[in-house]
């Protein structure tokens, strides 16, 4: 009789070595991607003062508030769930935050007014997804306008101007000695967002959920508590990104965080997080982030306006994507 | 006979040529030979039975005729013309309809727009729905099956789906047939109707290859069998010649001197027995079952597909729930809700699909090895990676993993040793009872008796096993005692030293009565 055999490998544990053999070129294309746009950037734009220390500073700035977001929706991806309502419950939660605040006068109420709108919205979107089974698209598409709207009724669409200089300064406005403030929001949210991902067993379990719900079931993950708290963490982080709005602007509006969602998505997509779950990477989704805010930038040093800046914004997003994507 | 427009009554009248005749038809899949020169011929208007056990080449030597797989060497000709398929699309052309055992259909359409899907008419360009509508009733017509074009499949129940599929391959006129396990979804009216349906076919001179595993379909409706064993032809004659002894003799062949079973000691029975079931009944078919199995015991699962083998091992585990009956385990009720209640209880699934079950693919080996045991590996909040590490290293090694590296995807690995990699990450957790659904389809020999090896030194640590296998031979070198399931319910409960051979299993499984 035929002995049939396995397809030839080399038999024995894993070494060193063939860890280094295990890596896919692929998840390193965000990386890649940023070197060669700030090469680019670099020696074209020296003389318009895209080196600048200030400049540089600027682009961390201005994409600080989408890489916290970011770092929350890496884990609604890789679990295959995604939330569209971030960007107007940022709006919500600056409302809310700034109305408490001149309400009371205290910061302290302004930061639970936000954190809980946060987590209304969250245990929403949350329920309906894990206990309804509705899929997360049409939820959090509906909690979009819900948000919106909400957030412009209750301020009868007039900005809400917040006073309070302490929550300015802890919520965006402020800097400790050289650094902005909304930069040390940025490296915590991903030092975070990078330990819970990689080292713990949620994070484990989001990617095992997002890889194969029905493997991770049958192997004792519990799929639901792992899909409804992405979803919750997902709403609480964007209102903290509201916060941070409300804090930099000095005041709450509806239309913070307008269309974030887009920015961030784009930003975890080009980190290399599958849209289709069981992969993600934190730093992969800041240096999207980060990608995407230094495109705007050198469009703007370049003398671009605002439509071209999204034209050549979507078509850099399409290639890196076309780059990324499995066979 | 129908008085179909069809051009198929014509065309059969015209040669005499068999409807499909394949030769010498050899196939390897990486260096591996799995068809060596197989000879099969299908006469027009013929029911003609392909058997064989797993692996034996069935399957290969069907998706060659169906445009799948091209063959490496031989000749095929269907109605005396010789051709070389290089797409499923060539064979439909050709005449060569399948009748898929997972369901083609798209259950949001209409029945019409099934049958006719790609293939629609038109008008104009446009789709004529008329026309499709009125072509789709004639064909269900000629079938002899009422149903409404116009309906949705998802409304329908799955006897009809299966009727759909089969009017979708007769839309494309053809005139050889291919049924895989045409009755496993269908209840007992509705595979009379299939079998009504397939007389029907039969004399308006369609060849129908019918693979079945049931002995009594058969020798109801074929009119020869062909039986594979090990890629060649080990048995082709007339269904009406031979006996079913016969049959299961050629299907079964030595492949059991590979698998000779090995006599264990008995467990101890006069403890509490680690898992008692008491007039199980579910919603997924198992009907008043009851049995006992102690610690050290290997138990077997005998059944067909459907028989309620697959959805006992869901229950135990948690999958589904119970309407009524109770689960012991070491005596006393299990509440067992959900898997995490019985991974916790020390239960562990190896489950039938590990594509879809069993794995994360897209996850390296050594996450996947380390998923159910990760809330016990924690130093900290944070997960102990190194040893994460340890572990995984000392699971692929216990179970003789080949891989190039722990951090590749598992889907990189072949059947066998992803097979593997599902049973060690149970075996990571140390459970008192293991249950094997299928453990080991789509594995190759040598990873097969690997596998069966290591059940048996889990049983003389003290576990006890449950083994589901549609593979007899495998059942039976394995078990010391096998229940023999039928229609959701215990039919047998044999002591291994009761059973003579893989013939006699295999006739209380079909339910003949020697």
């Amino acid at each position: 009789m035929t002995q049939t055999l396995a397809p030839p490998p080399p038999a024995g544990a894993p070494s060193r070595v063939s860890r280094l053999r295990g890596i896919d070129w692929r998840s390193y294309a965000i990386y890649i991607g940023f070197a060669v746009v700030f090469l680019l950037f670099a020696i074209f734009l020296a003389d318009d003062g895209f080196l600048s220390g200030t400049n540089l500073l600027n682009i961390f700035r201005q994409t600080a508030i989408i890489s916290v977001m970011a770092v929350a929706m890496t884990f609604v991806i890789s679990a295959a769930q995604i939330d569209l309502s971030i960007g107007s419950v940022a709006g919500l939660s600056s409302v809310c935050a700034a109305l408490a605040i001149s309400a009371t006068g205290s910061a302290l109420f302004g930061v639970l007014a936000g954190l809980a709108v946060g987590l209304v919205v969250g245990i929403v979107n949350g329920s309906l997804v894990t206990f309804l089974g509705m899929p997360s698209f049409l939820v959090t598409l509906a909690m979009l306008g819900i948000a919106f709207g909400l957030a412009q009724l209750i301020t009868k669409s007039a900005p809400v101007p917040i006073l309070h200089d302490t929550f300015n300064a802890i919520f965006g406005g402020g800097n400790l000695g050289p650094i902005p403030g909304l930069l040390l929001w940025t490296v915590v949210a991903v030092a975070i967002g990078w330990v819970v991902l990689n080292k713990t067993r949620f994070g484990r379990q989001v990617l095992a959920t997002g890889g194969n719900r029905v493997a991770a079931e049958y192997t004792g993950v519990n799929t639901r508590r792992i899909t409804f708290t992405v979803m919750l963490v997902s709403s609480v982080v964007a209102a903290i990104a509201g916060m941070l709005y409300a804090g930099r602007l000095e005041s709450g509006r509806y239309q913070w965080g307008t269309g974030d969602e887009l920015s961030v998505i784009a930003a975890v997509i080009l980190g290399g997080t599958s849209l289709f779950g069981g992969a993600g990477s934190v730093i992969g989704a800041l240096f999207g982030s980060l990608l995407i805010g230094l495109i705007n930038n050198g469009l703007i040093l370049a003398g671009f306006d605002n439509s071209q800046q999204q034209i050549i914004r979507g078509l850099i997003i399409i290639v890196a994507v076309a780059l990324a994507r499995k066979r | 006979m129908s008085e179909r427009p069809s051009a198929l009554d014509k065309r059969t009248k015209r040669t005499s040529a068999p409807a499909a005749e394949m030769r010498d038809i050899e196939k390897g899949f990486n260096g591996t030979p799995v068809l060596k020169g197989v000879d099969f011929t299908l006469a027009r208007g013929e029911v003609h039975a392909l058997a064989g056990g797993n692996g034996a080449g069935k399957s290969t030597l069907m998706k060659i005729l169906q445009g799948v797989h091209r063959k490496d060497a031989g000749v095929i000709r269907i109605g005396g013309r010789e051709v070389d398929f290089s797409s499923t699309a060539d064979a439909e052309a050709a005449g060569v309809g399948m009748v898929f055992q997972e369901f083609s259909l798209v259950p949001t359409l209409s029945v019409a727009r099934n049958i006719f899907l790609n293939h629609e008419p038109r008008r104009f360009r446009m789709i004529d729905d008329k026309a499709m509508i009125r072509r789709a009733g004639e064909i269900l017509q000629g079938m002899g099956v009422d149903l409404d074009p116009r309906a949705e499949v998802r409304t329908l129940p799955t006897g009809y789906w299966q009727l759909t599929e089969i009017a979708k391959a007769l839309a494309l006129d053809a005139k050889v047939l291919i049924m895989d396990e045409p009755t496993a979804s269908l209840t007992k009216t509705e595979s009379e109707a299939l079998f009504e349906l397939i007389g029907r076919l039969k004399a308006q001179g369609v060849g129908i290859v019918y693979v079945s595993h049931r002995m009594e379909e058969v020798y109801r409706i074929c009119d020869r069998i062909t039986v594979l064993r090990d890629g060649g032809v080990v048995l082709s004659d007339a269904v009406a010649d031979l006996s079913p002894e016969q049959i299961v003799a050629a299907i079964v062949g030595r492949e059991v001197d590979a698998l000779a079973w090995v006599e264990r000691p008995a467990a101890t029975k006069d403890t509490t027995p680690l898992l008692e079931v008491r007039n199980l009944t579910a919603a997924n078919g198992v009907t008043d079952m009851s049995f006992t199995l102690h610690a050290g015991e290997i138990l077997g699962l005998a059944g067909l597909m459907g028989s309620g083998r697959t959805e006992l091992a869901k229950l135990i585990f948690g999958i589904d729930r119970p309407m009524s009956g109770e689960i012991l385990l070491r005596g006393e009720p299990a509440g067992i809700t959900n898997p995490r209640i019985a991974i916790a209880k020390g239960i562990a699934l190896v489950p039938e699909d590990r594509r879809l079950q069993g794995l994360v693919l897209d996850h390296s080996v050594r996450e996947n090895l380390l998923l159910p045991l990760l809330p016990g590996l924690n130093r900290g909040p944070l997960v102990d990676d190194r040893r994460g590490d340890g572990l995984a290293a000392r699971l692929i090694e216990r179970l003789q993993i080949k891989l190039v590296s722990a951090n590749r995807p598992v889907r990189l690995l072949s059947g066998g040793n992803q097979q593997k990699v599902v049973l060690a990450k149970w075996l990571g957790r140390d459970p008192d009872l293991l249950i094997l659904d299928e453990p080991t389809a789509g594995v190759d020999i040598g990873t097969k008796s690997e596998i069966i090896e290591r059940i048996r030194e889990l049983a003389d640590s003290g576990k006890a096993v449950i083994v589901i296998s549609s593979e007899l031979a495998e059942l039976l070198a394995v078990s010391d005692r096998v229940l023999v399931l039928r229609n959701g319910t215990v039919t047998d409960d044999l002591d291994r030293r009761d059973i003579d051979d893989e013939e006699s299993l295999q006739l209380a499984i079909q339910g003949v009565r020697s």
